[in-house]
């Protein structure tokens, strides 16, 4: 039975403000308050708010049959309890259809998995624990921050005892294999001489491994990768006239789906909330696409719609991811670049990480809080160079008039940063 | 395309931006197959290339027959240019400011044209006696477009549209609002207006000045098409870095002391700087008109120690002054285009450029203000000296950069202007975004100029 995997990533970091060289020393708040807030209420009353209703219906409607999952960053869920609890509630009333999964993150959507373990595994902790405060489920499906992912971090997901991970359909890590299968991450102990990890204990195969394997001990823990053709035909190319396809419809993307008919098929359609009246207008369209989806799904009578930790349950993988290497759903070369592409994106993430231990020694809660909103992949991205001059994607979301001033502003807050650290630290 | 074109210098003698721009211009225009014949005051030292003829006005108007009564094309030019003689140089705010010593980027002390003739350095005159020569000449060449840069020329390139019918493209490379804010002359003025008015079509070096010729001189939009400038992609790239002993950071200005470039910016952004770091050196490389002011400036902000006037710099100190800065600003108020930066980042040395500048509109690789928001301005400076990998960025970015800001692409603009029939924008803001370029000023350094083999026909001589 063929099933569609809808998953929305729901995130808004903390902006930081104007800080310049002469704020250092003498101003410890970094945060945008008002900016922050304004584009809140922009996101919730654009997308958050219509976008629940409408699933809400949906859900109600199909009774049990369309089913969809949500991961909200830490840092969104702080911003909408203090200022939009009503959509908070919202998503809380998701929740309680039975037919809403969400999954686990790292609190401050940061990429912390790349420089400090200890760090991953405390904001990794405190997600879960919000997430089943909020919620009242306990996580069962973790994805990292832009959808990262390599063997390490699937190992690491599946210590922490989750079940299944997301990861980006990349060739890198599918070769000429269909992301529309449920696949196990790779053991790869050995494998890469990086001679990290060990067997973590992990490694009792399983009786129907009949994959060739790299290393000895794969893993237990599922993967399912995101089918980028057909996320993007909805988050990037659904209202772009350029598209040979527009105007897409429900019926003829649904036509699309259905030609993925097959055991064991499950189509991972992994995008960003926003994309519902935000970075898709409400005047597009999208909201009645996504309201006439799911009845044009199920009209084929193979097809359901499952959450992740449900895939996870009932589908039995087809074959092993092996990543070596770091992948993510951003831009084409689907790696790391937007983030730690640059000597500015590497030098300021350097010196962010660097003060960990300094900043967990102070134990001021303040300090800590500061230090690890710096982290927020978001910061990180606005420094990003490529493309710049050709004015894409990355210019669309960034506060900044350039890279350049991203750094600057990032830099003198982070020395402010520091500064207090040390002074703490002496005292 | 046989151009017939009207400049006011040509290199090895420049004063600024405009001889180093034609210069580029004609060496792409001539090496895309078209033949130009550049017009100046007076020819020295010049060396020119195939398919380039450069012809002396002082010298078509000595052999000409004796002239009697008013210059020729006086009918076509404004009262206020024919009324008592200004004296002053076209790019200097300097209104007769006697006693400094300027150097080769001022312009010259001697008139070009008119030297021993009795017409003294009344500028007004012998930018009518060169549209005089404009018309002799277009009476005899053959021809199919004028193409004059700047207002000097603006009478020549009349006299030459009246005499031939020929097409005139009036290239703007800088405007009397740029130069003199809202002190502007008038006489200057009405040239620029009435050029601009009776030019074919005009080319603006940048979007920003497009927008002051609409807004300023009140000429239609749809008549002015934007050619940013280049630089010689010859030197794109090359680095002359060399890493200095010693921590101590130095942040240059390099340019005229006056009113257009913002120096008194400059100086405030210093004192600001040198509160949070203190060991930095700032170097003001340049004189002009304001320079007075802003040595008591510095006094009065007590950052004498950390601030030096260089006065004007030529040759291998321009180089040595380059290699020793960490870190270029370029705070002009009015900047129609601005080719300092791009030399600066020829020598991998990140700049800081006003946002009120053409050359803001091609560059992203370099750090942007607004030239009056000092703190911002003081906060980027210390950014570059304090966090070494953003300078880092910069530079190896900008190196890339400038290798798109070719003259080839710039002339190819010009030639599609040329030859468009219709008054309509050919190119689009989009076009203009990556590929455009930025010219390199050359102060007494090697250059093509002088390497190129001489072919000298001055027809005048012939």
């Amino acid at each position: 039975m063929p099933a569609v995997c809808l998953y929305f990533q729901v995130h808004q970091p903390c902006r930081l403000k104007k800080y310049t060289a002469f704020d250092i020393g003498r101003d410890h708040d970094y945060e945008d308050r008002e900016e922050n807030r304004r584009l809140l209420e922009k996101v919730a009353e654009r997308c958050y708010l219509p976008a629940n209703a409408l699933l809400l219906n949906l859900i109600r409607k199909y009774e049990g049959r369309f089913r969809v999952a949500f991961s909200i960053s830490g840092v969104l869920l702080d911003q909408l309890t203090v200022h939009r609890p009503d959509v908070l509630k919202s998503f809380q009333c998701l929740g309680e259809t039975g037919c809403v999964e969400f999954l686990n993150e790292t609190y401050y959507h940061s990429l912390s998995f790349l420089f400090s373990k200890d760090e991953f595994r405390a904001q990794v902790g405190r997600h879960r624990r919000k997430v089943k405060e909020l919620f009242g489920q306990d996580g069962k499906t973790f994805r990292f921050t832009e959808l990262i992912y390599n063997n390490d971090l699937a190992r690491e997901a599946e210590n922490l005892g989750y079940e299944v991970i997301l990861a980006e359909g990349a060739e890198a890590l599918l070769g000429d294999r269909s992301p529309n299968r449920v696949y196990r991450a790779s053991g790869n102990e050995g494998g890469f001489g990086d001679g990290a990890g060990g067997r973590n204990g992990a490694g009792d195969g399983r009786g129907d491994d009949t994959e060739k394997e790299a290393g000895t001990g794969a893993g237990r823990i599922k993967v399912l990768l995101r089918n980028y053709r057909l996320s993007d035909d909805i988050s990037f190319r659904f209202s772009s006239r350029d598209w040979r396809e527009y105007p897409l419809t429900a019926e003829k993307y649904a036509h699309w789906i259905h030609g993925e008919n097959g055991a064991g098929t499950v189509i991972n359609l992994f995008m960003d909330y926003e994309t519902f009246g935000e970075h898709q207008w409400a005047e597009t369209g999208i909201f009645p696409f996504l309201e006439k989806l799911p009845g044009e799904i199920l009209k084929h009578r193979d097809f359901v719609f499952a959450t992740p930790a449900e895939i996870a349950r009932a589908v039995e993988p087809v074959g092993s991811i092996d990543a070596p290497e770091l992948s993510s759903w951003a831009d084409t070369e689907r790696d790391l670049t937007a983030w730690q592409g640059n000597s500015l994106q590497q030098d300021a993430a350097g010196i962010l990480y660097g003060l960990e231990e300094d900043v967990k020694a102070c134990k001021d809660s303040d300090l800590l809080d500061s230090w690890r909103k710096l982290q927020t992949s978001d910061h990180f991205y606005y420094m990003c160079t490529k493309w710049f001059a050709d004015g894409d994607v990355h210019k669309y979301f960034n506060p900044y008039p350039s890279p350049y001033d991203a750094y600057i502003n990032y830099m003198n807050i982070l020395d402010d940063l520091s500064r207090q650290v040390k002074k703490e630290k002496r005292s | 395309m046989l151009v017939l074109m009207f400049g006011w210098e040509f290199p090895p003698v420049v004063s600024g931006g405009l001889g180093t721009a034609c210069y580029g211009i004609t060496k792409a225009l001539t090496g895309l197959g078209n033949p130009v014949l550049f017009v100046m005051p007076r020819i020295e030292l010049s060396h020119p290339f195939p398919l380039l003829t450069l012809i002396s006005a002082s010298d078509i108007l000595n052999a000409a027959s004796e002239r009697k009564g008013p210059f020729a094309q006086d009918s076509l030019l404004p009262p206020s240019l024919l009324s008592a003689p200004l004296i002053l140089r076209p790019y200097l705010n300097t209104r007769q400011s006697g006693g400094e010593r300027q150097g080769p980027l001022d312009w010259p002390a001697e008139s070009y044209l008119a030297a021993g003739e009795g017409y003294g350095v009344d500028l007004f005159a012998e930018v009518r006696r060169y549209g005089e020569a404009g018309g002799l000449i277009a009476a005899r060449e053959a021809f199919d477009v004028i193409h004059g840069h700047d207002w000097m020329t603006v009478p020549a390139c009349l006299a030459a549209r009246q005499a031939s019918g020929k097409p005139f493209i009036l290239h703007i490379h800088s405007l009397e609002y740029d130069r003199s804010g809202e002190e502007i002359n008038e006489g200057i003025f009405d040239l620029e207006r009435l050029g601009m008015e009776g030019a074919d079509k005009i080319i603006a070096v940048s979007h920003y000045t497009k927008k002051m010729i609409v807004s300023r001189y009140g000429i239609a939009p749809e008549k002015i098409f934007v050619v940013y400038n280049a630089m010689s992609h010859r030197e794109a790239g090359e680095t002359y870095r060399t890493r200095r002993a010693g921590d101590d950071k130095v942040v240059l200005f390099m340019g005229r002391i006056t009113f257009q470039k913002g120096p008194d910016y400059f100086i405030d952004a210093a004192a600001r700087v040198l509160k949070e770091m203190p060991e930095v050196t700032f170097i003001m490389a340049g004189s002009g008109d304001m320079m007075p002011r802003m040595i008591e400036r510095v006094a009065e902000l007590k950052i004498g120690k950390r601030v030096h006037f260089t006065g004007f710099l030529q040759g291998s100190q321009v180089e040595e002054a380059m290699v020793l800065a960490d870190l270029y600003v370029m705070p002009s108020v009015s900047e129609p285009f601005g080719l300092a930066p791009l030399e600066a980042m020829m020598y991998d040395v990140p700049v800081i450029i006003s946002r009120q500048s053409g050359v803001s509109e091609v560059l992203m690789h370099a750090l942007k203000v607004d030239f009056w928001d000092v703190d911002d301005m003081a906060n980027k400076m210390i950014a570059v000296l304090k966090y070494p990998p953003l300078a880092g960025e910069l530079v190896e970015r900008a190196r890339e950069e400038l290798k798109n800001l070719r003259w080839e692409k710039a002339a190819q603009k010009i030639l599609e202007v040329y030859n468009s029939d219709s008054k309509s924008e050919m190119i689009s803001r989009r076009q203009g975004r990556g590929d455009a370029g930025v010219l390199s000023i050359r102060r007494g350094v090697a250059d093509d100029a002088n390497e190129d083999s001489a072919l000298i026909l001055n027809r005048n001589k012939v």
